[in-house]
């Protein structure tokens, strides 16, 4: 096992250890999060399953699949991609492959901690900054920080002239990610109060998804794509408009999420002009992995990898139509607080992003482990029950949420909404059952290939070589 | 080999993010700091205390450390009779003054003047216990409430004003809070009715001195259930409210909420342990059409948990 390196030479541990490390650790934590979402989502359905249990109520649980979902899958995941693809673009080697596997290990250990206190209720009440300040100040300096002195000094030691635009992310997003919770959760840290800690609890909300989980989502896809294909990214520059257009405008509607607080009217109508610009980065992006795949269209049905990735960045395109103007006013007060926002949500972190990181943890732990994909039979049922999981969770939400808003605005007696929405309660319960089968078939999928896959021959990348089974 | 060092590129990403910064906190900060405490806002900070959710004096956020919200007819010192009936907020020694009261300038400027000018509450002590209350100033022709250390101004001790209360005008209000956010009702329920024809069914939007010195505000974002801000104003019963937070089918059959029958605790309030299996027995038996009426719920302990969101729904939502 990888912990007899955690105590080693730095030397002696070999490169992509704690790639490996975070690759398992990330998909572990998916299947904890999307059982819990599943488990959940039967409780909407049937709100009697497992009833009266405090360890079991609903409110114990929603947040624990929340945060293990973005700290434990989606952020591992990133730290997994940035153990092998920062080294790979600077031409080197990781900094410190010893402070990648540490980080890795108090990662799993402090969310661990704090989610196991939040399960039990010992919360901060501040929704995706729920937990306790100690548990925040272990992320910030025990996780985010190494993570980023790992990468920072990568790319500072790399041995190429330029720096190619996934490394701009990934240097640029960490630095923005541990500003946000330093910020974010000052109102735990200082006892700020009021519209403050309001105002304070949505801005870290928004820039944790809007300057860490979709960007850094991006900036993989801008590796793994000309990889698989053998095509260059079609132009790096529009990657740094995409770029620069995320810095500037991504960071700036937090209060577009609280349009009926009674928060200074100039900054909501500043945060909506600024959140339909998003459109600007998103169409970059989306335009520039599509015309990537020019004469290479056939890899997106052959190749599981480009499959994940290319379904990952269609997400993007209803992802960003909807997020860019479902937050204008003109909009936004019929669906806001509806399934609307949690199918969209669910669109951002389980859509797109997820699927470009499934991608991108295939690719990895294959190179990384030096073996060939166990079972491409296997892959593809993940990708079917993801994929057909996903849109069922997804469809069924975004109808709930309309009949939730129209429930809203002719004021039908709320009663009379959740007995419409039941049936797509049921709905999202199976969509999400569905994931979580596929992640589970995942992991066995993996774990077989650690064992049993093909080696991969020095020089040659693992989806070059075909396969046996 | 000497490498481009970017050094504008980097420059720009700390220029650029500075720039949203000082936009989206520094300037509405000026905001934030003018926007003075309402009658709301200073009920709702000085019966949570310092904070709710995890902190020194609450880590399990069970609502330990909490003043305690009475409803006082008499004056405590001098018997005479208060009508109407006012609230004063009993910190007992030791425990943590809410934000504002520690902090005067989280009340807003003509408040915390006020407050501290006619209310005295600079000269409150912790460790000696205090009772504050709400008054009302004229100022320029227009009625501001502010806060007031009535241990000072009217002689009311931590004692007599709980004892002139009684246990039936005391109100569990910040225990009660704490075990809203414990429980994690706040995923369903918001706290925030919207700019829509909502204000009809869910009573008016929050103002904006409405949460000066709250924390957290927990207003939910995710609505899959009604909005509670005003709650009790459209129900204040306490027997309604017990039945259904033992078993919300029990008041409404097609309610998708949890069943919150462990916050009873294990005795009744007479001291009997309360046989939650034999009630499920016959509740499911009701639901089949064997029994022609549910089960009755149990009457709860005075320092159940239960009382102290029972309390806090019925005081604090109005």
């Amino acid at each position: 096992m990888l912990f007899k390196y955690l105590f080693a030479k730095n030397e002696d541990i070999p490169a992509g250890s704690a790639t490996i490390f975070f690759g398992f650790s990330s998909i572990l934590w998916f299947i904890v999060g999307t059982g819990l979402g599943s488990f959940n989502a039967a409780k909407l359905a049937f709100p009697d399953f497992v009833t009266g249990v405090e360890m079991f109520a609903f409110g114990h649980m929603r947040q624990v699949h929340v945060l293990a979902v973005i700290l434990g899958w989606i952020s591992m995941a990133f730290a997994m991609t940035m153990m092998y693809m920062t080294p790979a673009l600077g031409n080197t080697k990781l900094w410190s492959e010893k402070l990648g596997l540490w980080t890795a290990f108090l990662w799993n250990v402090g969310l661990g901690t704090g989610l196991t206190l939040l399960w039990c209720g010992i919360t901060s009440g501040r929704e995706y900054s729920d937990l306790i300040w100690p548990v925040d100040l272990v992320v910030i300096f025990g996780v985010l920080l190494p993570l980023g002195i790992n990468v920072w000094m990568t790319i500072a030691q790399r041995r190429t002239q330029g720096i190619y635009i996934t490394n701009w992310f990934f240097g640029a997003c960490i630095f923005m990610l541990i500003t946000t919770f330093l910020v974010g959760n000052s109102p735990e840290l200082f006892n700020l109060t009021g519209l403050t800690e309001a105002y304070l609890t949505f801005w870290f909300a928004h820039n944790v998804l809007g300057l860490w989980i979709t960007p850094v989502a991006a900036g993989i896809a801008y590796y793994v794509l000309p990889k698989l294909t053998g095509n260059p990214l079609y132009s790096h520059r529009i990657g740094h408009l995409h770029f620069w257009s995320i810095i500037a405008f991504y960071s700036t509607p937090a209060s577009h999420h609280l349009l009926s607080a009674p928060l200074p009217e100039w900054l909501k109508s500043f945060a909506s002009v600024e959140g339909v610009l998003i459109l600007i980065p998103a169409v970059a992006f989306v335009a520039n992995i599509l015309l990537t795949m020019k004469g290479r269209w056939s890899m997106f049905v052959e190749n599981v990898e480009t499959k994940f990735t290319i379904t990952g960045v269609l997400l993007a395109i209803p992802l960003n139509m909807q997020g860019g103007f479902q937050q204008t006013r003109a909009i936004n007060w019929y669906i806001h607080g509806t399934g609307w926002i949690v199918a969209h949500a669910h669109l951002a972190l389980l859509g797109m992003s997820s699927f470009l990181e499934v991608a991108a943890v295939y690719f990895g732990l294959q190179q990384m482990m030096r073996r060939k994909l166990y079972s491409l039979a296997l892959a593809n049922v993940h990708y079917w029950f993801f994929i057909i999981g996903f849109c069922t969770y997804w469809i069924s939400m975004t109808i709930a949420g309309l009949i939730q808003g129209a429930g809203k605005i002719y004021e039908v007696p709320y009663i009379d909404v959740v007995i419409a929405e039941h049936p797509y309660m049921i709905a999202r319960w199976v969509g999400g059952t569905m994931v979580f089968t596929g992640n589970m078939i995942w992991l066995y999928n993996m774990y077989m290939t650690a064992r049993e896959g093909t080696l991969v021959p020095k020089g040659r990348y693992a989806h070059e070589l075909a396969y046996e089974r | 080999m000497a490498f481009q060092n970017y050094r504008w590129g980097t420059a720009g990403i700390g220029g650029m993010f500075g720039l949203s910064m000082t936009i989206t906190l520094f300037f509405p900060s000026f905001d934030f700091r003018s926007a003075e405490s309402t009658w709301v806002g200073l009920d709702k900070s000085m019966s949570n205390g310092r904070t709710i959710g995890f902190s020194y004096e609450d880590p399990t956020v069970t609502g330990q450390g909490k003043p305690l919200t009475v409803i006082l007819n008499k004056d405590p010192k001098t018997g005479a009779t208060i009508d109407p009936p006012v609230r004063a907020y009993v910190y007992r020694p030791g425990t943590p003054f809410a934000s504002p009261l520690n902090h005067p300038d989280n009340l807003g400027p003509t408040v915390k003047r006020l407050s501290i000018d006619k209310g005295k509450i600079d000269q409150a002590v912790k460790a000696q216990g205090a009772v504050f209350t709400i008054n009302h100033a004229d100022v320029n022709g227009e009625e501001w409430a502010y806060a007031e250390n009535a241990s000072v101004t009217r002689g009311w001790t931590v004692d007599a004003a709980l004892s002139t209360a009684g246990d039936a005008n005391t109100k569990y209000v910040g225990r009660g809070k704490s075990i809203y956010i414990h429980e994690g009702c706040w995923w369903c329920h918001t706290l925030l009715p919207e700019h829509t024809q909502d204000w009809q069914v869910f009573g008016t939007p929050p103002y904006l001195g409405d949460f000066n010195g709250e924390m957290p505000t927990a207003f939910g974002s995710d609505r899959k259930a009604p909005d509670i801000l005003h709650v009790a104003s459209r129900n204040s019963s306490r027997e309604w409210m017990m039945m259904h937070f033992f078993n919300p089918r029990l008041v409404q059959p097609n309610s998708i909420m949890p069943r919150f029958d462990y916050l009873w605790g294990r005795v009744d309030v007479n001291g009997n342990p309360i046989d939650f299996s034999t009630w499920r027995k016959e509740y499911t038996a009701y639901r089949k059409g064997e029994r022609p009426y549910p089960p009755e719920v149990p009457e709860y302990a005075r320092n159940a948990e239960i009382r102290a969101l029972i309390d806090w729904v019925l005081t604090s939502l109005k």
